[in-house]
């Protein structure tokens, strides 16, 4: 069980948070003007690396704020946590 | 008691106090600090059970945890009885029951040996190649082998102890409290770390506690003394807690440990009642230091499993901190030193050593020396080639050992003995280490894995790291924690430290017999019965992963985990696969490191604790109305109010035609409510659902289907606009809180500009829900200030009223088809509204209902329910609920996805309404739909996803969906049952009031 560095709330149990998949994926801002394939693109295409990935989690049992993560899922050490709509660190 | 087994003046064993106990039924008696292995010992008893395969008889083998022969069945009868203990680890009190496992009628008469004698019939996988054909005779062959297969037994009754978790927050945690684990819990404490010590035993000293050898000796004492008073000088320190009893089960990333401490299983049985048994410590430790020690191995030969041949250390713990001689004439044969230990101890305490067999070819350290000079006998460079006795070791034989180790020469001679001490060297205990996912390093020269590489902050002191020897188990210990530590104790510099040196090394992993490999039976996994002969068949038959050969022969499998001779089996994979130890790895050690009972497991979320369960607030009133319930997630909703004589089926069509009749009452409390605020809040509702939202009305409602981005129907339910910038959304009682958090997932991440602010609201209000042609005469009755004229308060708005001056929101909605209110009023006044609905219903039958009725009266109008008409796979055009996708919406959550080419497919499975031929018939939920019945195979067109008795229509509804069902009405359908084929006809999904007249009837 990981220890989880909330943006909002500080370090907390991993228990009390959701994972929600890959980050930095923004929904097209005009669907309708996009194709079948690129909107598969966006629905469908997902990483899953065996490395350094960034994520969403939501701390799900406490603020219930989304913020994004960078996770090594081979040995799941947290490189960083930051806000949604911040940069993802450049280290 | 064999008193002459027991040896006087023994300082861990209190003599004062006997205690009594029973094993097999046998009344016999030990003293305080006995464990049920050392009592037993004393009363000479060495067969405990019989191993699992070959029905073996089988001793006592060690004396810790690492146990894999004594273990036991404890408990008075069926009903409480625990499977698996091991005897090594029940300290003994008054009362305890234990008996063998795996024999019957009896450990000493067991009819399953038979398979010993047919065990050259029985080789690896035995199982899997006899048992395959013919396939259909699996049912047959299944019983049988079940029934001789298991350790132990179950209880039948559910589990009365108490088990408790709880949390603990330290800075430094230090796992195992022997020689190595007091230093690092003093120097930490010391210096000023919050500090955790564990250990499983009931004292703290690991082996040196009893360690009294010329040989060892710190600042001129021996180094038991030197510890005690290590131990003892513990108490005054501040910042350091310590727990024995206490076994780390599981160590995950991130430090974080699992630890059971047992509270009072060494109690008698009145001292334990009522008491918590165990419990389990979710430890967070900033750092950790593992100094668990290290485990000796036993020696591969032939035979090596009779009852009476133990390990050398076990034995000298036996005699030097239980008192206990394993026996009166004992043979040691080992490849190293530390069995000299054991020789000296057992020597100073008056018993016989026959002699030392000893592999290698000399050794010149001191305690070899002293046990010479003490007369003890050594057979260099010999090795036990077989052993005699059944139910317990009678005599060895031996031979010289050929100069490559690879045969034996010379001739064979027996020597008589009572008891065998094996030592095969040590393997540290890494298990912790790995668990956390640490790598390993092999060292050659001892042919040991070692820690290596760890991304956690963690270390590794003591024997479990490798150092074997005082002085360097001291020292390295010391420079390590001052590193991990960052600190400078020096306190440890100037011990003069006097320490036996091992240098004389040998190893063989197969120890040579005068008989070919196929005649002997050595032993690699004593608990599973895997010998060296199944690995070799494994790697002959093509295996060549050390995980598969485990897996193929068992080997590791037990519930001991293969903690004795893993390393052995690793060194004959080794062997004959030609390659190098440390190339070949481990297998993978999971937690938990010894098992752990379901109890300490669940803790105190058992019963009613199990799950949260969530109750409106008219529960009271459906409980005292004889309601059944039906968890809905995690509430309860009253299912249906039987009356007397009543079934589910009497009672749902009651209900039913008394909502349509008259009139009906409905808790709808547990429905999702939403409050939705902020001047973006008709926006963000517009790009949420499927229909347009902004000229909504305020004090109108309006109903909605949210989808998932791929466009499937996710969610629905009734929102109503309760200000300009003010919504109550409600969803489906399941849906709530996922629907919540992917509400608050798009305002945050996708469209942070809107300003809209989302409450759960769900708890706070309570909903009474009244249906019916008498509703409106109910609810004038109720709130008689509330005009309720169609003209100013019609089909989907709302209106505040006030009950008793207490504000409440009332909706014209109707889930029935039926004119029909719903109330919501603060949760606290819930049951007295409801009540008053009731009081004021009462001359028009007003009947409760629960969720049954509902779905039959919702099912006759065609309404759907989420997550049972759809299952993540239905778009609303596949609903046929084309009606509520907006067309002049530019995006919403998932339009983009209601027009790829798999969305538009014409033959999707579209909903559809499903009449039987027999209008009594009802179908069940679930069921397959297909157009034929005679071809094979046949085409699933779709399934029953709703089915009812409608007593309104008096006729037998279902809701289906079926492949291009939209285009298919009035056609005949098949639904093929067990015993018969159902004629069914596809119709439209609305069989009651399709216009709508009972809604909109003037009342």
């Amino acid at each position: 069980m990981f220890l989880i560095n909330c943006p909002y709330c500080g370090e907390r149990d991993q228990s009390e948070f959701s994972a929600g998949g890959e980050a930095h994926i923004v929904r097209p801002k005009q669907p309708t003007e996009l194709s079948d394939d690129q909107w598969a693109e966006f629905l469908f295409m997902r990483k899953n690396i065996k490395g350094v990935q960034f994520e969403r989690w939501n701390h799900a049992h406490g603020c219930r704020k989304w913020f994004n993560m960078i996770r090594d899922t081979s040995n799941d050490k947290i490189h960083a946590v930051y806000k949604m709509g911040e940069k993802p660190p450049t280290k | 008691m064999s008193k002459n087994l027991r040896i006087l003046n023994n300082k861990f064993i209190d003599q004062t106090s006997r205690i009594s106990f029973k094993f097999d039924g046998k009344t016999l008696y030990g003293f305080k600090g006995d464990t049920l292995a050392s009592a037993l010992l004393a009363n000479n008893i060495h067969l405990v059970g019989r191993s699992f395969k070959y029905h073996r008889p089988r001793g006592i083998m060690t004396c810790g945890s690492e146990e894999p022969n004594a273990i036991v069945q404890v408990g008075k009868d069926h009903s409480m009885t625990e499977p698996n203990a091991r005897a090594t680890e029940i300290e003994l009190y008054e009362g305890l029951e234990a008996s063998s496992q795996n024999c019957w009628p009896s450990v000493n008469f067991d009819i399953g040996a038979i398979n010993n004698f047919f065990s050259p019939l029985i080789p690896a996988a035995f199982y899997y190649k006899t048992f395959m054909w013919p396939a259909s005779f699996w049912e047959k062959y299944e019983y049988f082998i079940r029934k001789s297969a298991g350790l132990g037994k179950s209880p039948t009754e559910p589990d009365k102890d108490i088990y408790d978790h709880r949390y603990l927050h330290c800075d430094v945690l230090v796992v195992g409290g022997g020689i190595s684990g007091i230093i690092a819990a003093k120097m930490a404490a010391q210096n000023n770390f919050n500090t955790i010590l564990i250990d499983d035993k009931n004292n703290l000293g690991g082996t040196t506690i009893f360690q009294q050898n010329e040989c060892f000796k710190i600042n001129n004492s021996f180094s038991n003394e030197w510890l005690k008073k290590e131990i003892e000088s513990l108490n005054s320190i501040k910042n350091l807690t310590i727990k024995t009893r206490t076994t780390l089960a599981a160590y995950h990333n991130y430090n974080y440990l699992l630890a059971r401490e047992n509270l009072t299983d060494h109690l008698n049985l009145n001292e334990k009642k009522d008491k918590i048994r165990q419990r389990l410590w979710k430890i967070r430790a900033k750092k950790v230091i593992i100094s668990t020690g290290a485990i000796e191995r036993p020696l591969i030969f032939n035979n090596n499993d009779r009852p009476g041949i133990m390990l050398s250390s076990s034995i000298k713990k036996y005699i030097d901190y239980f008192g206990v001689k394993c026996g009166q004439k004992i043979s040691l044969f080992t490849n190293n030193d530390s069995t000299y230990e054991t020789a000296i101890s057992l020597s100073n305490s008056g018993v016989n050593v026959n002699s030392v067999i000893d592999i290698r070819d000399k050794s010149n350290s001191s305690i070899v020396k002293n046990a010479e000079k003490l007369g003890i006998k050594i057979h260099w460079k010999h090795t036990v080639i077989n052993t005699n006795g059944y139910k317990k070791i009678n005599s060895i034989e031996i031979m010289k050992l050929s100069d490559d180790g690879n045969g034996v020469i010379g001739k064979k001679f027996k020597e008589e003995c009572d008891c065998l001490g094996i030592s095969g060297g040590w393997t540290p205990r890494v298990h912790l280490f790995t668990q956390s996912g640490g790598k390993l390093k092999f060292r050659d020269e001892d042919n040991v894995f070692l820690p290596d590489k760890s991304e956690l902050n963690q270390v590794s002191i003591g024997s479990c790291n490798g150092d074997f020897e005082l002085n360097e188990i001291i020292k390295n210990s010391v420079s390590s924690i001052n590193k991990f530590l960052k600190v400078n104790n020096n306190s440890y510099e100037n011990l003069e430290i006097i320490s036996s040196k091992e240098v004389d090394k040998k190893n063989i992993w197969l120890l040579p017999s005068d008989k070919p490999l196929g005649k002997t039976k050595p032993f690699l996994d004593f608990q599973n019965d895997s010998t060296a002969k199944d690995v070799k068949l494994a790697l002959a038959e093509g295996f060549k992963s050390i995980e598969h050969v485990k897996r193929y022969t068992t080997t590791g499998m037990g519930t001991d985990q293969g903690k004795l001779s893993n390393m052995h089996a690793l060194g004959i994979i080794a062997e004959i696969a030609g390659v190098k130890m440390g190339e070949l790895g481990t297998t993978t050690f999971r937690p938990p490191y010894t098992p752990l009972t379901f109890g300490t497991i669940v803790g105190r979320n058992v019963g009613e604790f199990f799950d949260i369960t969530r109750k409106t607030p008219i529960h009271d009133w459906h409980v005292d109305n004889k309601a059944e319930f039906e968890n809905v997630g995690q509430w309860k909703r009253a299912w249906y109010y039987p009356k007397k004589n009543e079934n589910m089926h009497d009672a749902v069509q009651r209900e039913s035609k008394a909502a349509r009749d008259s009139a009906g009452i409905l808790d709808a409390s547990t429905l999702g409510k939403i409050d939705i605020q902020g001047s973006d809040a008709s926006e963000f509702l517009n790009r949420v659902y499927t229909n347009a939202w902004s000229k909504l009305e305020i004090g109108k409602c309006r109903y909605g289907l949210m989808l998932n981005e791929d466009g499937m129907v996710y969610d629905d339910g009734v929102t109503t606009r309760l200000g300009e910038n003010h919504y109550l959304m409600t969803t489906t009682t399941g849906g709530a809180a996922n629907v919540l958090s992917k509400l608050e997932d798009y305002l945050q991440t996708e469209w942070p500009e809107l300003d809209v602010y989302l409450t759960s609201v769900t708890d706070q209000y309570a909903t009474v829900s009244i249906c019916g042609p008498n509703s409106k005469k109910i609810l004038s009755k109720v709130i008689p200030d509330l005009n309720l004229s169609d003209e100013e308060f019609p089909h989907m708005s709302y209106k505040n009223g006030l009950i008793n001056n207490i504000k409440c929101r009332v909706m014209r909605i109707s889930f029935t088809g039926e004119h029909s209110y719903e109330i919501n009023i603060q949760s606290s006044y819930g049951k007295s509204v409801w009540e008053k609905c009731f009081e004021a219903g009462k001359e028009f039958n007003i009947t409760p209902y629960g969720t049954e009725t509902m779905h039959l009266l919702r099912a006759e109008k065609g309404f759907i329910i989420a997550g049972q008409d759809t299952d993540g796979t239905m778009t609303p055009v596949d609903l046929q609920m084309n009606w509520i996708i907006s067309k002049k919406k530019y995006d919403f959550i998932g339009k983009r996805s209601l027009y790829r080419s798999d969305t538009i497919r014409e033959d999707r499975k579209q909903l559809v309404g499903l009449l039987t031929d027999n209008p009594n018939e009802v179908l069940e939920e679930g069921a397959q739909i297909v157009a034929e019945t005679n071809k094979k195979p046949v085409e699933m067109l779709g399934h029953v996803t709703s089915s009812y008795y409608s007593p309104n229509l008096k006729k037998s509804i279902a809701l289906a969906v079926v492949k291009n069902g939209k285009n298919l009405k009035g056609q005949k359908m098949f639904v093929p049952m067990k015993n018969k084929i159902i004629n069914v006809t596809i119709t439209d999904t609305v069989f009651l009031d399709k216009e709508n007249k009972r809604l909109n009837a003037k009342l």
